[in-house]
């Protein structure tokens, strides 16, 4: 088995598009769950309304720019929609129903009835022309190290991606430490004594919730443009649950731990996988495991990280102890 | 149980399967499907051919091989018929409407690798009256209510002691099936009948349920764990025990040795098959007696005492620890046994329990999270609503409605039917 490879696989995968777009992703989830104490579970609607904004605009003959604002604007819409009726119940009832609208979002863009207008479980392709047709690098493959390279398209929409994340988390910086943000951290410390301070905490809840979840409709749509499609069956609640390992892996409530957590996220993902198929090539696990199960093994695998992590450093790698703890206070 | 459906399809339910691989770099088109049965891979329909015509003029014929797969590249994009031999199907399988062997301008876009299904089944409910087709549909979601209500007891009563709610619940019921299908139609099983592989099943179901609160939820109460750490937990669990299912038995749906198919016989207007009969009063018995013990045992005065007030029934002699442990092992057992008949009337699938498990919720809640016979009400009432909204809407929106169901008691009584005002914050 060829470590060297593998592991150039897996830093390409670190620092690639779609840890990019998880990193966004995380941080839109950062301000719900590690900021405002949220437990959104339906963050993959966001996401989905994000691409599928774009792409259903473009693809019914909107421009592109119409598009991306269509998308964001769903996502205030999504937020608004599951912040009104729910941010007044209890953190599991807000769980619950988040991911059931999630997944109703999906059934529903997969439906036959809907067909014409999100072309149903084919879903759209080709949509983001417009944004490959700004591409400043010129075709090629650049190479980082060894099998380690992207070819233009990636690295453009990679660039794109990184740079987001990078404004958005300075931003979110800046904004948490305003007095906008010190209000939201005490919702997520004690709403009753927010709240005995006279502060809307309802109000604030729904900003949270509407601001992060644009910040998640901007990375489906970097997800989206990636693939230049959008499929229903790519919006399943798992991706938030692997947007959930990525924060708490970084520590919730910090600024830089989506980042963190979604590069080593992928590069262990990645690491593994690669690892495992070598082993398996190798003829090490003789034939118990085969190509299909090593997905499998990846997936129980961050079901168990998630499990442990929350378990016995619930705070990730920056978080604050004193501020992330498994107890109830 | 669902009427003997024969699709030709591929799995479009897997993950992505649509998307067109690599859409920009995919060269030309084509038409293509797989004949099954849906969610069987034992009746894979080979040697049937399809032919695929523009215009009158023909384009192209392949034969199902012995994967039911079929693929005709076709020249460019545009309009095509579809054309299925029905003289060349195995005995026992026919077109759902026999006049429709052709499927008219299939529209392919650019690049486009183009699924087609066939549907295929018994004609019988195309004959019905509407109301007749009503009341089909409703005793076809009791089954699935009763199933419900059996998973959503042990969720609702886990909750209501210790406060849990538990995502990984959904695997609990996926467990059972599991355990059962490897006692009956595994290859390394010891095939059990059905009925006999039941009981093994149950009795591991029930020690996964004592292991997971000895091993698991004990520990983390004792160091006070958190209401939202504490989901986290149970979806990383979930996630987990998922995919050692997928390992352990593979993604392909499997189906039980017995009463995998069964003709419907009818009882006045309605018609079912008798598995559904027996799961239907197997299933409410057994729900009665959980109803009698909860409400006359000692253990379920305990229990309610327990979920009451924590402290007091402590400070009254209870052995808490004890009751939740028992809880769990009731609870667990009770998802196996729904999880069981789940996989009778559909397939057993490594990730069944999943897809169940936002109906559980919606059932639960419905009822009132915490009573048990909330669960029981809110199980049969959830089961019978999606079945009988697909009279009006769209099978494929059945799962939605639920959801929606679920979503509206939130709205205008998140306690439930049954449950107390204060429990909601």
């Amino acid at each position: 088995m060829d470590l060297g490879s593998v592991f150039q696989d897996a830093m390409r995968e670190a620092v690639g598009v779609r840890a990019a777009a998880y990193a966004l992703a995380a941080v839109g989830l950062n301000v719900h769950f590690g900021y405002t104490g949220l437990l959104n579970f339906g963050h993959v609607g966001f996401m989905m309304v994000g691409a599928y904004g774009t792409a259903m605009t473009v693809e019914h003959g909107g421009p592109f720019w119409l598009g991306l604002l269509v998308g964001v604007l769903a996502a205030v819409a999504l937020g608004l929609l599951l912040g009104l009726p729910t941010l007044r119940l209890r953190a599991d009832y807000l769980a619950i129903v988040t991911i059931a609208v999630a997944e109703i979002l999906r059934l529903t863009a997969r439906s036959n009835v809907l067909e014409p207008f999100t072309r149903g479980v084919f879903g759209i392709t080709n949509f983001a022309d417009s944004f490959y047709a700004v591409n400043p690098f010129s075709p090629g493959r650049y190479h980082v190290w060894g099998t380690w390279s992207y070819d233009e398209r990636t690295i453009w929409v990679m660039m794109v991606g990184w740079s987001a994340v990078i404004i958005i988390s300075l931003l979110l910086l800046m904004l948490m430490r305003s007095p906008w943000g010190r209000v939201l951290r005490s919702i997520r410390e004690d709403e009753d004594a927010a709240r005995s301070l006279g502060k809307n905490v309802f109000s604030y809840k729904l900003q949270s919730l509407v601001l992060g979840g644009v910040i998640g409709a901007f990375a489906g749509m970097l997800l989206a443009f990636d693939t230049q499609a959008v499929n229903p069956d790519t919006y399943l609640p798992i991706l938030t649950f692997y947007a959930y390992a990525v924060v708490i892996l970084g520590g919730p409530g910090r600024i830089m731990s989506p980042i963190v957590g979604a590069v080593i996220f992928w590069f262990l993902l990645e690491f593994t996988d690669g690892g495992l198929r070598g082993a398996v090539d190798a003829g090490w696990f003789g034939g118990i495991l085969d190509g299909a199960g090593i997905g499998a093994v990846r997936f129980a695998l961050v079901g168990l990280g998630l499990m442990l992590l929350m378990i016995f450093r619930p705070q990730g790698i920056f978080g604050n102890k004193e501020e992330v703890l498994l107890d109830e206070r | 149980m669902r009427r003997i459906v024969l699709l030709i399809t591929v799995g479009l339910f897997l993950l992505g399967s649509a998307i067109p691989a690599g859409a920009q770099q995919t060269e030309g088109e084509s038409l293509k499907g797989t004949l099954r049965q849906s969610d069987d891979e034992h009746t894979l329909v080979s040697g049937v051919i399809i032919t695929v015509s523009a215009g009158g003029e023909l384009i192209g014929s392949d034969v199902s091989d012995e994967n039911g797969v079929w693929e005709i590249g076709l020249p460019e994009p545009g309009f095509y018929e579809i054309e299925i031999s029905v003289d060349m199907l195995p005995e026992g399988v026919s077109l759902t409407d026999p006049e429709k062997t052709v499927l008219e301008n299939v529209e392919v876009r650019p690049g486009q690798h183009k699924t087609v299904i066939f549907p295929f089944g018994e004609v019988a409910t195309t004959d019905r009256g509407p109301l007749e087709r009503f009341l089909n549909l409703c005793v076809k979601g009791l089954t699935f209510g009763v199933i419900v209500a059996l998973a959503s007891i042990g969720l609702s009563l886990i909750f209501g002691i210790t406060g849990l709610v538990n995502f990984a619940h959904g695997e609990l019921v996926t467990f059972g099936a599991i355990a059962a299908w490897f006692f009956n139609a595994s290859g390394a099983g010891p095939g059990l009948h059905l009925v006999l592989a039941v009981l093994p099943a149950l009795v591991l179901a029930g020690a996964l349920g004592a292991a997971l609160e000895t091993g698991l939820f004990r520990p983390l109460r004792r160091r006070h764990a958190g209401t939202i750490p504490l989901i986290v937990v149970s979806i990383g669990l979930s996630l987990f025990l998922r995919h050692i299912y997928l390992l352990f038995m593979g993604g392909a749906p499997r189906a039980y040795d017995q009463y995998a198919l069964q003709v419907e016989h009818s009882f006045g207007p309605v018609s079912m098959p008798p598995k559904d009969l027996v799961i239907v009063l197997l299933g409410l018995a057994v729900l009665g007696v959980v109803g009698l013990v909860i409400r006359y045992t000692r253990w379920g005065t305990a229990m309610r005492a327990v979920a009451d007030n924590k402290d007091l029934a402590e400070a009254s002699g209870i052995d808490v620890e004890q009751v939740v442990l028992r809880t769990w092992v009731l609870g667990t057992a009770l998802a196996g046994l729904g999880g069981v008949f789940y996989g009778i009337t559909q397939t057993v699938r490594w990730n069944m329990g999943f897809v169940l498990l936002l109906t559980i919720f919606a059932a639960v809640i419905l009822g009132g999270i915490g009573t048990a016979f909330g669960a029981v009400v809110g199980g049969i009432l959830i089961g019978i609503t999606t079945e009988a909204s697909t009279f009006w809407i769209p099978v494929e929106l059945k799962f939605a409605v639920a959801l929606g169901v679920l979503i509206l008691v939130l709205l205008i009584r998140p306690q439930g039917i049954f449950g107390l005002k204060e429990r909601v914050g």
